[in-house]
């Protein structure tokens, strides 16, 4: 069990309030119809599962509902980074 | 070290009161094996099991990390049941349901196979047409299974709370007769003794940390004991799946979550069978020590740390109290977690890969315990033959690129 800080409600809630939404900066695809088989598999199904400070994406779940995003490590559950969806992208993340 | 256990082996050991032997040797690597099989779980043994016994391939090694039957094998809630809604899951599972029934004596080795019976609990009307359509696979499939009611229910588990005034009142359950429990540790042990005894280094304390790939074949592995070759690698390393993938350059489409569970202290027999419900998400057994086996869900987050969320306990205990109120003031002695690697259509993959002669068994999510003799036999097959086992097409990886999924996330993907 950990405590989330909410970039949106800026407050540390605990994360029972929290639904966890996947890995973060899956970009859908812009090109849709040109896709392979294989890239819609691995946009649809695959994933990096990292060992480690992974990006994810989180939702406040009985709070303000709102989607942002999570640096936390896989192996101590510890919270490095939150953010707000646009405040850090696939390019500048840490 | 005693080749065969029998009664005179018991006896003499016993009336003499001397030294146990040495159930399996502990061995060191040596610089090239046929087949290498990464981790030493209960689906990693099975398969180094199989592979020597059936597919005449005896110089194999098993690597494991920490020790046999130290991750998922031994975190489990040791269910065994083979009541899939789907023909590819229900074969599969059979396949390893039979070979559970004749497992202590094909192994010499007593895994405590008990087939006391599994009830999956019905809540709602939509509960029950699900288990009635299930149940219809199941026969059609030649699966055992039955349609009982509440008062059958109760007049087996006069425990339970069928009352009409539950939250969630039990309206019926399918039950397989011949499903039930093992010993999880003795499954690792027996295997493992008994592909020792075929020939199979067990190699403990011995972690793979990179691949040695070349033109696209694989050609051995790097681990803490040094440098291992092989013409074929087998991985059956569960949470850590997409770890091992990753030194391999490859991708898997799994998650690895966290999956708990507890056991109370030991009481005096009140539970004979196994009663799940996936509707209020909790399952429990009795175990032959006397302590009650509780198994929770996962956490909806990816993890590696072996531990999960207070709240998914409580939320399982309150579902166990809902079944059964008697059980409100037993003690809880342990609680764990275990790290489940989880496919997007809950279940398995047991392939080949883009690299020649580097096989995947994973995805075996939180069900993976009743399926270990059949996922070793059908992917030692898949090995030795280089073409997967008929039961295993199904599983191929590339199931998510073509779309044909086996969707089991209704049937069963829930509780296990």
């Amino acid at each position: 069990m950990f405590l989330i800080d909410c970039p949106y409600c800026k407050e540390s809630r605990d994360q029972n309030e929290f639904s966890p939404a996947g890995e973060a900066f899956i970009a859908r695809p812009q090109n849709p119809e040109e896709l392979s088989d294989d890239e819609w598999a691995d946009y649809v199904f695959y994933r990096t599962n990292h060992k480690g400070d992974h990006w994810e994406q989180w939702v406040h779940t009985n709070g303000c509902r709102k989607y942002f995003l999570v640096k936390r490590s896989t192996i101590s559950h510890e919270i490095l980074e939150v953010a707000a969806f646009g405040e850090v992208t696939s390019e500048n993340k840490s | 070290m005693q080749k065969k256990y029998s009664w005179y082996s018991l006896l003499k050991a016993g009336l003499g009161n001397q030294e146990w032997d040495q159930a399996i040797p502990l061995s060191k690597p040596k610089s090239k094996y046929d087949v290498i099989i990464i981790g030493g779980g209960g689906h990693g043994l099975a398969t180094a099991y199989y592979l020597a016994k059936e597919c005449g391939i005896t110089n194999v090694a098993v690597l494991e990390k920490g020790y046999i039957g130290g991750g998922n094998t031994g975190r489990n809630t040791t269910i065994i049941r083979s009541n899939y809604l789907r023909d590819e899951a229900s074969s599969l599972y059979e396949h390893s349901m039979r070979l559970w029934e004749g497992l202590s004596e094909d192994l010499n080795f007593n895994v405590m196979f008990s087939q006391r019976g599994v009830y999956n609990l019905g809540h709602t009307l939509q509960d029950m047409r699900d288990i009635e359509r299930r149940v219809n696979a199941n026969v059609l499939n030649g699966v055992d299974a039955v349609v009982v009611d509440h008062k059958e229910i109760k007049e087996q588990i006069p425990i339970i709370n069928t009352s009409k005034n539950a939250r969630y009142p039990i309206m019926g359950a399918s039950f397989q007769a011949r499903a039930g429990v093992a010993r999880h540790d003795g499954v690792a042990w027996g295997f493992a003794r008994a592909a020792s005894n075929l020939g199979v280094d067990i190699i403990q304390n011995c972690e793979v940390i990179d691949f040695e790939i070349d033109g696209g074949r694989i050609k051995g592995v790097k681990t803490t004991q040094g440098d291992i070759m092989a013409d074929r690698v087998g991985c059956v390393s569960a949470g850590h799946s997409s770890v091992v993938a990753k030194m391999a350059g490859l991708r898997l489409p799994v998650e690895s979550h966290p999956l708990q569970a507890f056991v109370s202290e030991a009481m005096k027999p009140i539970l004979h069978t196994v009663v799940m419900s996936n509707a209020v998400h909790g399952y429990v057994s009795q175990s032959d020590k006397g302590d009650l086996v509780i198994g929770a869900g996962i956490d909806g987050y990816n993890s590696y740390a072996q531990r999960g969320s207070a709240k998914i306990v409580e939320h399982c205990a309150a579902a166990i109290l809902e079944l059964f109120p008697i059980f409100s003031r037993v003690r809880m002695n342990r609680q764990w977690g275990g790290i489940v690697d989880v496919c997007p259509d809950a279940c398995p993959i047991i392939s080949p890969t883009k690299v020649e002669g580097l096989y995947f068994n994973c995805g075996w999510g939180t069900g993976g315990f009743k399926a270990t003799p059949g996922s070793g036999n059908v992917f030692a097959h898949t090995i030795a033959q280089d073409k997967q086992h008929e039961l295993a097409v199904p599983f191929h990886i590339d199931r998510f690129t073509s779309g044909a999924l086996i969707d089991e996330h209704g049937a069963a993907g829930v509780a296990h």
